[in-house]
């Protein structure tokens, strides 16, 4: 039978979530031995053409030419899996969605009119259908070669969607901010991190980005009250690395 | 023309990042190189106006999934002096610590999987431990050791959190660096088979005379701190980077260029580190590059390579120092208050000098930051590199002459990501 082709595609992003693939130092092989890695620029000089069968997308749609390359590799790709919280929710750069892109130009560039980008930082399922978004800045190497071997193996992912709290109260931490009164978006975020920055004695600051469901508005409320939290601060809190992901969008928005 | 010929590969693989390199072949002479660096701009810059002082080693870490402590530790250093605050002691050693780990992971990434299959003609590490399976397991073995260190201090490998202005959030038990100690003891052979391993590969005849430019420290081999110096005689703090260098835009890159003012293109990195700080390696690491082969100092940037591996025995044995005198700090770390000012820092990623300036009020709002990666810093250097090396070798057939010049450019281990991204490459004859 032939190996199933894998391609790793890369938007607007910093390289980290790809970079996973080559940080699974002891699965590297073995993956490579059970999928041929026919486009991975960062990785191989060798390159196949597509058709592919599993497609992992990282980065955000920033550049008119993004626009384009999403159809064309949705069209040759059989599975799209985006990873990462630049190709989930836009990443850290849709903080431009908020201001004004051609002063952000002018502020960065002598030249702006050498730039060429768009107004927003979007997703890619903004643009095109996904058959799988793996959250996280960065995604969590290990659900990463959960999803392919799922996928080799014909079986659904066993990747939880509950709430960074849950991993939280699992591992035993203390609650960070009945503790120590940070800030902590874990009862709004999605899992998949295990709780690190509780467990390293700091709040989390929402990585995987929103949970469904998640009740933004009502963690907002109890900073306000229990820890005297200021708009400034709370708008900062939720936009950030997932800021154009709903409802941080909305919440962040609202103050101020 | 006659002899017109155009060569086009759609990606420079094996970089981190995109970018396109342009060359121009007139009949016998190289008429123009372009590196181009068309990343799509994130506006780091410009989007952390606003936010709070305190967040920058978060949000800067973005910048990279290679080098994201190098980004934290030249920020959190930006910040405390700003604030007049200096982390010393037992917290110092561990921020040395957190680098050594992200030095071994990255030369060990970059000598291994990305630089390695260029001199032995594979395309990628799969194709390279078909041929060298033990020697590619050693390989790993050691990028995971330096992997390890940056997930115990830093919370996790890519992106940690465990770095803040002032010190660290938690500091893990003595029974976790106690193991650490041990992997690093199994590293050290690894890592002195590495530098055997790379100085048996061929490398061209290949010298420049460079202004190289790195940190400098009275004590000890340049990481976090010290003087900005050059083998052309700067010597300055991190204060007055902007009094001898200058950034440009040119319209081919969405990286900014550096220059020395009223001087021109300079190198950072392994090379630049290694040739004027190499009375601070350890009496091993000075050993192990004499006995590969290297002088004191090194020009030729296809032996970077080596450096890479010299530099990684240096991090494993300056770890393994740190964890033998380990003492656990009082608190993890200091009380930072804002103070309206400016404050600059530079420290040495793995691929050189990162220098970050930033401007905060006083309640530590961000009203003015400028980061100057390494990659842009030498993207006018690897422009010169590849002028002077097509020159003699402009028979060479295209295919041939392509690898190479990829190779050259791999030589600066390019984090075009850092620098902003892609790279195409075409060679045009005509």
């Amino acid at each position: 039978m032939r190996k199933p082709k894998l391609a790793v595609w890369k938007f607007a992003s910093c390289d980290g979530c790809q970079l996973s693939l080559l940080d699974c130092e002891d699965e590297l092989l073995a993956v490579a031995g059970a999928v041929e890695i026919a486009n991975f620029p960062e990785a191989s000089s060798a390159v196949v053409e597509g058709p592919y069968d599993v497609s992992l997308v990282e980065g955000s749609v920033t550049t008119p030419h993004d626009l384009e390359r999403i159809v064309d590799i949705r069209a040759q790709s059989g599975l799209l899996i985006t990873i990462g919280a630049c190709a989930t929710s836009g990443g850290i750069q849709a903080l431009r969605n908020f201001a004004d892109v051609r002063e952000f130009t002018r502020a960065v560039y002598a030249s702006p009119e050498f730039i060429s980008t768009l107004e927003t930082s979007t997703p890619i399922a903004e643009h095109v259908k996904v058959d799988f978004e793996l959250r996280g800045c960065p995604i969590n190497k290990y659900q990463l070669v959960e999803l392919i071997g799922s996928f080799l193996n014909r079986r659904r992912a066993n990747i939880p969607h509950h709430s960074v709290c849950v991993e939280c109260k699992r591992k035993g931490n203390p609650c960070i901010p009945v503790s120590n009164g940070s800030i902590c978006l874990g009862p709004v975020t999605h899992s998949g991190c295990g709780a690190l920055c509780p467990s390293y004695n700091r709040g989390c600051f929402g990585c995987y980005g929103p949970k469904e469901l998640a009740n933004a508005e009502s963690l907002a409320a109890w900073a306000k009250q229990e820890l005297e939290a200021d708009p400034a601060t709370l708008k900062r809190v939720f936009h950030n690395f997932n800021a154009w992901a709903s409802p941080f969008k909305e919440e962040g928005s609202s103050h101020g | 023309m006659a002899d017109s010929r155009t060569i086009k590969v759609d990606y420079l693989a094996r970089v981190e990042g995109e970018g396109a390199l342009d060359i121009v072949i007139d009949g016998d002479q190289v008429s123009d190189v372009k590196l181009r660096i068309f990343e799509p701009p994130r506006f780091f810059e410009a989007f952390l106006r606003g936010r709070d002082f305190r967040e920058v080693p978060d949000i800067t870490a973005r910048i990279c999934g290679i080098c994201p402590v190098a980004y934290q530790m030249s920020a959190v250093h930006a910040m405390e002096s700003v604030c007049g605050v200096t982390v010393g002691g037992p917290l110092r050693d561990l921020r040395r610590l957190l680098y050594c780990g992200e030095w071994i992971e990255s030369h060990a990434l970059h000598v291994y999987m990305l630089h390695a299959p260029d001199f032995l003609g594979r395309h990628n590490v799969v194709e390279l431990a078909q041929d060298h399976p033990d020697t590619v397991q050693r390989g790993l073995r050691l990028k995971k050791t330096g992997n390890a260190i940056v997930d115990l201090l830093g919370g996790r490998e890519i992106h940690p959190i465990n770095v803040r202005v002032g010190g660290f959030y938690h500091i893990p038990p003595d029974s976790e660096f106690e193991a650490i100690a041990e992997r690093l003891r199994i590293a050290r052979e690894d890592a002195l088979y590495t530098i055997e391993w790379v100085s048996g590969f061929d490398f061209p005849e290949f010298e420049q005379d460079y202004e190289l430019v790195c940190l400098s420290h009275p004590d000890e081999y340049p990481f976090n701190e010290g003087k900005i110096v050059s083998s052309k005689g700067i010597n300055v703090t991190a204060q007055q980077y902007h009094d001898v260098f200058e950034e440009h835009h040119v319209g081919h890159s969405t990286a900014l260029h550096s220059r020395v003012l009223e001087r021109g293109n300079y190198k950072v990195g392994p090379l630049a580190r290694y040739s004027l700080n190499f009375d601070k390696l350890t009496p091993a690491a000075q050993q192990a590059a004499r006995d590969a082969g290297l002088d004191e100092t090194c020009s030729n940037p296809f032996k970077s390579i080596i450096v890479r591996a010299v530099e990684t025995l240096y991090a494993v044995d300056e770890a393994l120092r740190i964890l033998d005198n380990f003492q656990r700090p009082d608190a993890p770390y200091l009380e930072v208050e804002p103070k309206a000012g400016t404050g600059l820092a530079g420290t040495e990623a793995p691929r050189g000098l990162l220098h970050h300036t930033y401007t905060i009020n006083d309640e530590g709002i961000i009203e003015h930051a400028q980061i100057i990666p390494p990659t842009s810093q030498n993207q006018a250097t690897i422009e010169s590199d590849l002028r002077e090396f097509i020159q003699p070798r402009i028979d060479l057939p295209d295919d041939k002459l392509q690898w190479q010049c990829e190779q050259a450019v791999r030589n600066y281990d390019p984090c075009i990501s850092c620098s902003t991204h892609f790279l195409k490459l075409r060679i045009t004859r005509r």
